[in-house]
C-alpha cells in the first residue's frame, strides 16, 4: 500500500525539545536541593494533609539534604540555558508558523474531551485533527505557559527588590515561591502523562521526534458528500 | 472558509448548518495548519528512506546525548566549580547593570510583624561585654588609624525606621521592624576615602567611593563583604533596635546590619569593624560556595 513521508517535526523543534529535557531535569533537581532547606509545602484537602513535599525517605534516598549551596549554583547556571532554550523555541514557533499546529482554539476544549474519552477507550471515534489532536494542543500550549510561568515566578524570587513590582503582582515573595514550587509539580505531572502517552502512541510516533519523519497512509479518496453509508470505524 | 462551497447544491448548505462541517470542527483547519507531505511512495521505497532518516537521527541524537551526559559527568570538579562561580559573578554583573538605587523593597504595616526567628550564631560566641563594645572604622579619608565609635556616636546620627521582609537564603521570611542609622548617613558623616581623592559626596558622586565595604564581628569569626551600591541603598541600616526594643544579643546587639537588599547571611550581627575598601572583601558564606553578591 503506498505511503507518504510526512516531514512532521522540524529540526529546530526536535533539538529544542531534546535539549530542554536535561535542562528541565537539572532545574528540578537543583530546585529540590534548594527547596529542602525550607520544605514547607504539602497537599491539603480540607485541612487534612494528604502528602508532604517531601517525606524524609525521599530526601535521603536521593541524597538531597545539606546541598543548598550546590543547588543554588546549579539553579542559577541552568536557569540561563533553560530560559534561552525556551525563548528560542517561542520565537521559532511564532515565526515558522508552527503555532498553527500547536495552539488550541475555544472549540478545542470540547474536542479534547472527546480525545480523552477515546484514549480511555470509552468511544472509538477521534475528532478530526492535524499533527496534534486538541488534547495535545492544550497540553503542549500549557507546558509552554508552565515554562514561562516558572521563569517569571523564579525572577520574582531571585530579585524581589529590583523586580518588586513583579513580586507584588504575584502576591508577594512568599506566594511567588509557592507558585514557583507548584509550577514544578505541574511540570512533573505533565512529564508523567507525556511519557505514558508517547509509549502508548508507539514507536513510529516516538521515532518521528528524532528523525522528524513519519510514514503516513495516503488519505482515502474523498467520499461524495451525500454518501454517509460507510461502516462505523472504517476511517480508524 | 465556506466560500469555496458556493458552487455546491443547496442541500449541502442546509446540512452544514445542522451538523457542523469539518472546517469548524477541526482546529488544524481553523488555524490553517500546513502539513509537509511527500509524494506517494511505494512501500519499499518509503521504508528505505525512513531507515536512512532513522539511522542518521539516532546516530546524531545518541552522540549528542552521550556528549552532553558524559561531558557533564566527567567534567573535572574544579572546572565545574569555576564555571559555576563565574556564573555567579556574571549574574552579579547583570544584576548591577539593571540595579537602580531608587527601587525600594515593600514596607509593611507594624501589625504584620512576625515572631522573630534566630538563625546562625557564627561570630556570636565567646565572651562579649556589650558595655565595652566599640566600632572600629577603617578606610576613611585623611586618617591612617581607625576611627573608634561608641553606640552613642551611632545613635547621634539621623534615626531611620523601617518594617521590611527579611529573607533567609534557606527560603523562609520574617517581617521585622528595624530602627537604626542608614548606612549612607553613616558613610556621609565620616567621609570615606574616594577613588579620585576628592572629598566624598555620597549624594552627588556615590560611584567615587571605594567599591566595597567589609564588615566583621569582634571575634573575626563572621565576616561579610558588600558592594558599595547595596550598602548605600536607602533601606540598608546599621540597626540598633528591633521590633521596638533594643537589639537582643541573639539578634546581633549592639549593632547589626539590616537590609532587604540581600539575604540574611549578608546582614551581619554584632558588627565590630567596618572598612571601606578597594579589595573585594572575604565573605563567610561565599567561602562555602554561596553567591558573594546574594543581592535582591
Amino acid at each position: 500500500m503506498p505511503k507518504q513521508l510526512e516531514n512532521k517535526h522540524p529540526l529546530a523543534i526536535r533539538w529544542l525539545h531534546w535539549v530542554n529535557f536535561p535542562l528541565l531535569f537539572m532545574m528540578i533537581w537543583s530546585g529540590l536541593l534548594i527547596y529542602w532547606a525550607n520544605d514547607v509545602y504539602s497537599l491539603k484537602v480540607f485541612g487534612y494533609e494528604l502528602f508532604k513535599f517531601f517525606p524524609k525517605s525521599f530526601y535521603e534516598y536521593l541524597e538531597i539534604p545539606f546541598r543548598l549551596a550546590e543547588g543554588l549554583k546549579l539553579h542559577f547556571f541552568f536557569a540561563w540555558l533553560f530560559t534561552i532554550n525556551g525563548v528560542i523555541y517561542l520565537l521559532y514557533i511564532i515565526f515558522s508558523g508552527e503555532w498553527r499546529a500547536l495552539l488550541p482554539v475555544p472549540g478545542s476544549f470540547k474536542r479534547a474531551g472527546k480525545v480523552a474519552l477515546h484514549d480511555l477507550r470509552i468511544v472509538k471515534k477521534l475528532p478530526p485533527q492535524g499533527k496534534y489532536n486538541d488534547a495535545q494542543r492544550i497540553a503542549y500550549t500549557g507546558v509552554i505557559l508552565l515554562g514561562a510561568g516558572s521563569v517569571v515566578t523564579g525572577l520574582a524570587i531571585y530579585k524581589p527588590l529590583q523586580l518588586a513590582w513583579l513580586t507584588t503582582l504575584l502576591g508577594g515573595y512568599e506566594w511567588a515561591r509557592w507558585e514557583h514550587f507548584w509550577l514544578m509539580v505541574l511540570f512533573v505531572l505533565f512529564f508523567a502523562v507525556h511519557v505514558v502517552q508517547v509509549a502508548l502512541a508507539g514507536w513510529s510516533n516516538f521515532r518521528s521526534m528524532i528523525t522528524g519523519r513519519e510514514l503516513v497512509d495516503l488519505p482515502e479518496p474523498e467520499q461524495p458528500v451525500v454518501s454517509e453509508a460507510e461502516p462505523e470505524g472504517a476511517t480508524l | 472558509m465556506s466560500e469555496e462551497r458556493d458552487d455546491l447544491p443547496l442541500l449541502d448548505e442546509v446540512r452544514e448548518i445542522k451538523t457542523p462541517g469539518p472546517d469548524r470542527d477541526d482546529t488544524s483547519v481553523i488555524l490553517k495548519e500546513k502539513r509537509r507531505l511527500s509524494d506517494p511512495l511505494a512501500d519499499d521505497e518509503a521504508k528505505k528512506r525512513m531507515r536512512t532518516y532513522s539511522r542518521r537521527g539516532f546516530l546524531v541524537g545518541g552522540a549528542a546525548a552521550l556528549l552532553g551526559v558524559f561531558g557533564w559527568r566527567w567534567m573535572p570538579e574544579e572546572t565545574k566549580e569555576k564555571l559555576l562561580r563565574r556564573t555567579f559573578e556574571f549574574n552579579e554583573r547583570v544584576s548591577q547593570v539593571f540595579y537602580r538605587p531608587s527601587r525600594l523593597a515593600p514596607e509593611f504595616p507594624p501589625e504584620s510583624i512576625s515572631p522573630p526567628r534566630v538563625n546562625g550564631g557564627e561570630g556570636m560566641s565567646g565572651e562579649f561585654d556589650p558595655a565595652k563594645w566599640t566600632l572600629s572604622v577603617g578606610g576613611l579619608a585623611g586618617r591612617t588609624a581607625d576611627l573608634v565609635l561608641t553606640l552613642d556616636d551611632i545613635r547621634a546620627l539621623p534615626r531611620t525606621e523601617m518594617t521590611t521582609e527579611l529573607k533567609c537564603i534557606e527560603g523562609w521570611t520574617v517581617i521585622v521592624n528595624w530602627a537604626g542609622v542608614r548606612f549612607s548617613d553613616f558613610a556621609a558623616a565620616y567621609s570615606p576615602q574616594t577613588q579620585s581623592g576628592a572629598p566624598a559626596d555620597i549624594a552627588v558622586r556615590p560611584h567615587d567611593l571605594l567599591p566595597y565595604v567589609s564588615l566583621v564581628t569582634p571575634d573575626n569569626a563572621y565576616y561579610v563583604g558588600w558592594d558599595i551600591q547595596s550598602a548605600l541603598h536607602p533601606q540598608t541600616l546599621l540597626a540598633y533596635e528591633m521590633n521596638g526594643a533594643p537589639l537582643r544579643p541573639e539578634h546581633g546587639a549592639p549593632l547589626r546590619l539590616a537590609s532587604p537588599t540581600k539575604y540574611g547571611i549578608k546582614q551581619i550581627k554584632r558588627i565590630g569593624r567596618i572598612d571601606f575598601t578597594a579589595e573585594r572583601p572575604r565573605d563567610f558564606w561565599a567561602e562555602s560556595g554561596y553567591d558573594w553578591y546574594s543581592g535582591h
